[in-house]
């Protein structure tokens, strides 16, 4: 993807030194993530083991399960071996029974010991093994199906958005989007399931400014998906979220259900949900590492400080980001093609220059991660409710993403914020994209921005604005999470103790077994 | 408004003054043909456009096509007859907002603000509170005698109450961009009601809502204060906050009834 974009002028020891300090930054973090463990790690690895359903009134077997064990002894041994033990003492016949025992409390769970173990995590790590080998299954069911189908005929992949809160209505919509040109389709969820601290069971017809995402809607998605690829010819992607306090369960499920595209940020939900860190990044990882599994890209969500805060002057805390972003990704076993980095268009129309330093940015953004397949996202701040000069501003964003070689391209709406995008708006939307990468896919061949010319000294002041802010995290007596909680990122302080989600994170026992993290980093 | 516009009659401008001209885009839920664009022209002229010209046609996949259409509309606007809550307090500095309180409160003035329900946009709080502001203009964390306790997005309203409560509240600022199924009617009716209960009668925090789809008329039927809707600055809040909480509080206490 590299070549599809002009190159700039930047020291190579500059971009080293920011992908050191990001490690150096990052690695802390790690270490407190791979200390912890929370009830959404053990409520997914139970999801792959083939627990899934929920109660009448809707909560779901893995919460009952994983609360009643925490009951009993806590999380700091994983929910596995106090789990198979029981099902090896024979508790219960399967995993459904146990968890419908345990949640109206006939069963007591206890740590084995010895010999019950053995068994109990030989028994945990083979049926945890069987949702493993389902991501594999499904990765390779993708692989087959876009060699046979085709796959999307040319980059940027074109991403469209659809949102109207009841699955039913969502599948006609998006394989009508997929037959106007879309090479991926997301699903946006709704409002508050972010927060939500389980996921929902089943297919759903109600939701604010968008679905539920369940493992039933995924199926029902992605099964009509299937059949518009076969219809088109094209293998159309579809992406959901992995965010808020249930990222590793919904990564799973996306894993096994063939999602192709996932949001996957690693500081987003401590940043902007108020979601304690030290869940965020014990879940991140986790969920990281079963995307990296099945095949999964990931999109990050640097578009939102852009969003807060001024997109020139905050332009560093989106390359910070990123690169703080690519080490957790690539730690957690993320091969640098699924790595879909987020950034914006977002710079004031009326600030002088604004498209070159819109370019300068992009192409940073490239050169930094020449292999990544980069989601570029369009304007909405500056997105007025006059829908005309909405529709040039996408434009300009089409064409900068045409320029520098955008891997993913989120079609800008001219009505954003305005209404839901109506099937006109969408139209049009998409015939400003083709118009600009039909007139200009090709420009990158005869532009080159001049050594010293105005973009390259941006790109390089931005860089070297990174490297000062990664060196201030670094100089925070406990790094990365100290930085979080004095508001260095998007003036929002989120101390570590502090946030939702914080009583469900418990401190890994020396004895802590989890079979599918075994598993998933034996893999790599 | 331009004072020579009040009472006067008006038909929209395309070139010539007079003219009346409009311009419609819609879509229809059929095929494009002749009679498709025939359909559109139907409608155009039911709403009453005439003559309407049908410009533009395009095919949207199957079942559906989208028409640009230009015309002239005989409709008069009265100007004379147009109601809008009208801004109708002065608009202050952000020096002239401190010095009113300082002088008039002699302390800090306390606004706490939040998105309520499912809401998971703060773009509008922000915009509010934020120092840095919106238009250029700087949020109420600039103005040094506000005390702002931004509690951020997805709020319940117990936990808005509570927190309103604990920190004193003069003023209490909710921000409502989710409008899916009346979300954010219902949700400031909740929130009202909320206030109702747990304050004593005449001593609850100001209640203000903002939001792109608030009408400014709607403040009593929702049991608000003030509604700000679509393109309000943070100053504007402020200098509303002022008149309130100081200006008028002061001159009723100055002539008691």
């Amino acid at each position: 993807m590299s070549s599809r974009a002009p190159q700039l002028a930047l020291d190579d020891r500059a971009v080293e030194q920011a992908r050191d300090l990001a490690r150096r930054a990052g690695t802390p973090i790690v270490e407190l993530a791979t200390a912890h463990t929370t009830v959404a790690v053990e409520r997914a690895t139970l999801r792959l083991a083939g627990l899934g359903g929920a109660d009448l009134e809707g909560t779901p077997w893995v919460n009952a399960l994983v609360d009643a064990v925490r009951a009993d002894v806590g999380l700091g041994h994983g929910v596995c071996l106090p789990v198979w033990d029981a099902l090896v003492r024979g508790e219960a016949a399967d995993l459904d029974e146990l968890a419908t025992k345990a949640a109206v409390g006939s069963v007591r769970f206890g740590v084995p010991t010895g010999r019950a173990a053995i068994d109990a995590l030989s028994a945990a790590r083979k049926q945890v093994g069987t949702g493993i080998e389902k991501l594999d299954v499904r990765r390779r069911e993708r692989e087959r199906m876009i060699a046979t189908v085709g796959d999307a005929p040319s980059t940027p992949w074109i991403y469209l958005i659809v949102a109207s809160g009841d699955i039913y209505e969502d599948i006609p919509q998006a394989q009508a989007a997929a037959r106007a040109g879309a090479d991926v389709i997301a699903v946006i969820r709704s409002t508050g399931q972010s927060l939500l601290d389980f996921v929902p069971e089943g297919a759903t017809r109600e939701g604010f400014a968008g679905t539920y995402a369940t493992q039933e809607n995924f199926r029902l998605m992605r099964a009509a998906l299937d059949e518009t690829s076969r219809e088109l010819g094209r293998y159309v992607r579809l992406t959901n979220y992995a965010s808020g306090l249930c990222m590793p369960e919904i990564a799973a499920m996306a894993g096994m259900e063939r999602l192709d595209m996932m949001l996957n940020d690693s500081m987003y939900g401590t940043l902007f949900r108020d979601i304690n860190p030290v869940r965020t990044f014990a879940d991140q990882r986790f969920s990281r590492q079963i995307h990296a599994r099945a095949g999964i890209i990931i999109n990050t969500g640097e578009d939102n400080y852009l969003t807060t805060a001024d997109a020139v002057e905050a332009a560093h805390t989106v390359t910070v980001s990123q690169l703080l972003n690519e080490f957790f990704a690539r730690e957690a076993g993320l091969e640098d093609w699924q790595l879909g980095l987020g950034h914006a268009f977002e710079i004031n129309p009326d600030v002088p220059d604004s498209f070159r330093m819109e370019l300068a940015h992009a192409l940073l953004a490239r050169q930094l991660f020449p292999d990544a397949p980069l989601k570029w996202m369009p304007p909405t701040r500056h997105m007025t409710g006059d829908v005309f000069r909405g529709y040039l501003l996408d434009g300009f964003f089409n064409l900068a993403g045409a320029l520098t070689g955008q891997g993913i391209l989120l079609v800008g709406m001219m009505t954003e914020a305005v209404v839901t995008p109506w099937i006109s708006d969408r139209d049009l939307a998409l015939q400003n994209v083709r118009y600009v990468l039909n007139a200009c896919g090709n420009l990158h061949e005869d532009f080159a921005p001049r050594p010293d010319g105005f973009i390259n000294q941006r790109a390089r002041h931005v860089l070297a604005e990174s490297i000062e802010l990664l060196e201030r995290i670094l100089g925070h007596q406990g790094g990365l999470l100290d930085a979080i909680a004095d508001g260095t990122f998007g003036l929002m302080k989120r101390p570590a103790d502090g946030g939702r989600g914080l009583e469900g994170v418990e401190r890994r026992s020396e004895h802590y077994v989890n079979p599918a993290i075994d598993l998933l980093e034996a893999g790599r | 408004m331009n004072d020579g516009d009040q009472g006067r009659l008006l038909r929209p401008y395309g070139d010539t003054t007079g003219d009346g001209m409009v311009q419609l885009s819609f879509t229809l839920p059929m095929q494009h043909s002749k009679v498709a664009e025939g359909a559109a022209a139907q409608l155009a002229k039911k709403m009453g456009m005439d003559p309407a010209m049908v410009v533009h046609a395009r095919p949207i996949g199957t079942g559906f096509t989208f028409f640009v259409v230009y015309g002239r509309v005989n409709h008069l606007v009265d100007v004379s007859a147009v109601r809008v809550v009208e801004r109708d307090y002065p608009l202050l500095s952000p020096q002239e907002a401190n010095l009113a309180i300082r002088k008039g409160l002699r302390r800090r003035l306390t606004v706490v603000g939040g998105c309520i329900g499912t809401d998971a946009h703060t773009v509008g709080i922000d915009a509010i509170l934020n120092i840095k502001g919106f238009a250029g203009d700087k949020g109420l964390e600039y103005y040094r005698e506000l005390r702002v306790v931004n509690l951020g997005a997805q709020l319940s309203v117990p936990q808005l109450v509570l927190r309103a409560r604990k920190d004193k509240a003069d003023a209490v600022l909710v921000s409502q961009v989710v409008t899916q199924r009346d979300a954010h009617i219902l949700n400031t009716l909740e929130m009202s009601a909320a206030f109702r209960e747990s304050y004593p009668a005449g001593s609850r925090p100001l209640l203000i809502v903002g939001g792109p789809r608030f009408d400014e008329s709607m403040a009593e039927e929702l049991g608000v204060d003030r509604v700000f809707s679509r393109g309000t600055t943070p100053g504007e809040v402020a200098s509303y906050l002022v008149d309130q909480l100081v200006t008028r509080r002061s001159t009723s206490r100055a002539a008691p009834a």
